[in-house]
């Protein structure tokens, strides 16, 4: 027992020492001083908790889901909530609310990982190679950044969506298109900090290529800022897919996809308001849990920017 | 003597030339950028349009045309030229105000934007306004209630706007205000009793309405516009209040407003004169951020109310493949987005003298 305590208390001391031996317990040391002041801040903690609920339910959705969320049963259609065998009732299908929800997560997971992938990466492509670079480089890419920033975003989405066709990926690819330009602001900003850098007149001496340094030397630099506007991002790409799907531009039926469900509902609004209700504060929890990390986030990772705190 | 008069004046004069060229140079510049961000803007839209798996031939004639008519309206839209100078024709087309002709409503889509934007105009307008009259105040109570339990609150209340689907908010309203308490107008602009009644000045049923003198078609449409608006208000209310605290935050953190704390002025002075007065051309540039923001954001809540704008248009052509109404929408939706911004742009630059 004691020395199960002793052990923690040096694992403490080692995570929280003023003069890391190695880059590893530095970066360790830094991950640990994030954790324990989000730790402090109850809000930031609550989204956490969404967010692993939400993560848990979307891989274990298969155990936890008490029905088939694809199964029909006419007989058995718009149950009211706390119904029997059904928590959340069952639509104008006879399908059980609960399961679509459980399984619905996993959709909205996917689009949320993709366009978070995607939307990033593309942009600190984009912002790095104009900001490193600099001259017409520069001014070509920011120029089409700045169009593309001042599309406005929802109805540029149902632009490509109609172009492309109706569906899961073409509404990631939708929004990854509208996402990307504030990710290369970002990165571009903070490649122009970056770039006078005496580190950077180091590694050039030593004969290190534009490649090299981009990827070896900005990229990692401006990992920081991204990820802080990523967590930000997150609610609006939830808001923005459940959206196109409650347009019907989004995930198509019968997929459990949250805002097709919420569409699907509206038809019997002032009759049976759960069946479009419930999907609504699903989107709701996951999107408050996003920002209240996001916030949290920020705090920590950026506090130049937070004004909190 | 009025040697030095006049050459006082000349400096004078030279300065304010100096300060005026610099005034046109901004303008310039930013008429020059909007001007690159519309051509880039309609190219985007026209490539969406190309990309389309929509044969515009056949959009124009129907499935049954013969080959020969084909052929002769494939030229006459001058597919048959490289893509380069179709979109020179389309620029062309756009300048001259001509986006086509909607299949839906048989009407050259102009005219039918021109009939739907005021009532977008109407909402987001209403709803910037209730954004405006609340998340500002809000926004520097926060900052100055910083680290009570009312911080906290305010912190909440802008959050939950944030990550509210505003369709999703509409629905519930909808339900609660319409449905059930029966406090708000239904759906649309007006009841069912009131359309047509006022002759069409602005556009802007509630201004309409009160040039004609008919109140009851006023408070009708105030009926109907009050949920919508709130919704968006309270949406644009969660970034302004946000914007505001972090502002005011920023604000009474300097060393000025501790001088004016020690020489013994009023908390109210403090904060509104100096704190507040040093936020306002940011803010500004905030809510017409946030103006622009609602103008776009409008579309789902536009379709849930049944609102007769921008929003509902675009969608309802793009449910029936009108790509002329989407793409002439987009076009429109974006160059006010574009103006809009740049606008703030403006602002900031002509207002606040360490931007330049």
């Amino acid at each position: 027992m004691s020395t199960v305590d002793t052990d923690h208390q040096s694992l403490r001391q080692w995570l929280l020492s003023e003069t890391p031996m190695s880059r590893r317990q530095a970066r360790f040391g830094a991950f640990y001083q994030g954790w324990l002041k989000s730790k402090s801040n109850r809000l930031t903690m609550i989204g956490l908790g969404i967010l692993l609920t939400l993560l848990f339910v979307a891989l274990l959705a298969p155990l936890i889901a008490p029905h088939d969320p694809f199964v029909q049963n006419l007989a058995n259609r718009l149950q009211p909530i706390g119904s029997d065998q059904h928590l959340f009732g069952t639509d104008s299908l006879g399908r059980d609310i609960l399961s679509r929800l459980i399984y619905g997560s996993r959709i909205t997971l996917y689009i949320v990982t993709l366009v978070a992938l995607i939307a990033p990466i593309a942009g600190l492509f984009v912002g790095t190679v104009a900001g490193y670079i600099g001259g017409w480089a520069d001014v070509i890419l920011m120029r089409i950044t700045d169009i593309f920033l001042a599309f406005p975003r929802l109805v540029l989405a149902l632009a490509f969506v109609a172009a492309l066709g109706a569906g899961i990926e073409n509404a990631v690819i939708a929004i990854s298109l509208t996402a990307w330009p504030p990710y290369a602001r970002i990165a571009r900003a903070e490649t122009l900090t970056i770039r006078g850098a005496d580190y950077i007149s180091a590694v050039k001496l030593q004969g290190a290529g534009p490649i090299r340094i981009i990827t070896k030397h900005i990229w990692p630099l401006c990992i920081s800022s991204l990820i802080v506007r990523v967590a930000l991002d997150m609610a609006g790409i939830i808001l923005a897919a459940a959206g196109l799907g409650f347009l019907g531009l989004g995930a198509q039926p019968p997929s459990p996809e949250w805002g097709a469900m919420i569409s699907e509902g509206r038809k019997f609004l002032l009759d049976f308001w759960w069946v479009a209700t419930i999907p609504g504060l699903a989107i709701f929890t996951v999107s408050l849990g996003f920002n209240l990390l996001g916030d949290g986030l920020r705090d920590v990772l950026d506090p130049k920017d937070s004004g909190d705190e | 003597m009025s040697d030095t008069h006049l050459s006082e004046e000349g400096r004078r004069r030279s300065a304010l030339f100096n300060r005026s060229s610099g005034l046109l140079k901004i303008i310039l510049r930013t008429l020059g950028s909007i001007i690159v961000t519309m051509v880039g803007l309609l190219a985007i839209t026209f490539l969406i349009g190309r990309v389309m798996p929509i044969d515009p031939v056949i959009s124009v004639l129907g499935e049954r045309a013969t080959k020969e008519a084909y052929d002769a309206m494939f030229i006459e839209m001058g597919l048959d030229k490289p893509i380069v100078v179709q979109f020179l024709y389309y620029l062309w087309d756009v300048l001259h105000g001509n986006f086509g002709e909607s299949r839906l409503t048989a009407r050259p889509v102009i005219e039918d934007l021109i009939r739907v934007f005021p009532a977008t105009m109407e909402l987001a307008t209403i709803g910037t306004i209730i954004g405006v009259f609340i998340g500002v105040p809000l926004g520097v109570l926060a900052a100055v209630k910083r680290g009570t339990i009312i911080y906290q609150i305010i912190r909440v209340v802008a959050l939950v706007g944030y990550s509210m689907p505003i369709f999703w908010l509409g629905l519930v309203g909808l339900l609660v205000f319409y449905g059930v308490l029966g406090w708000v107008g239904g759906p649309g602009r007006l009841g069912i009793f009131y359309v047509d009644l006022v002759p069409t000045v602005t556009g802007l049923i509630l201004i309409d309405s009160i040039l004609d003198g008919q109140w009851d078609v006023f408070w009708d449409a105030v009926s109907h516009v009050i949920l919508p608006a709130s919704l968006l208000g309270y949406y644009s209310l969660a970034y302004i209040s946000r914007m505001t605290r972090s502002f005011m935050l920023e604000q009474l953190s300097a060393e000025y407003i501790t001088t004016a704390r020690v020489k013994g002025m009023s908390e109210w002075k403090v904060v509104w004169r100096h704190a507040f007065g040093n936020i306002k051309v940011p803010l500004i540039t905030v809510i017409a951020l946030s103006y622009a923001g609602l103008l776009e954001g409008s579309v789902l809540t536009e379709i849930i109310f049944s609102w007769p704008g921008i929003g509902s248009y675009i969608t309802t052509a793009l449910l029936s493949a009108d790509m002329a109404a989407v793409l002439g929408g987009t076009v429109v939706v974006g160059l006010v987005f574009v103006c809009l911004n740049l606008f703030s742009d403006l602002l900031y630059k002509v207002f606040d003298p360490r931007a330049k």
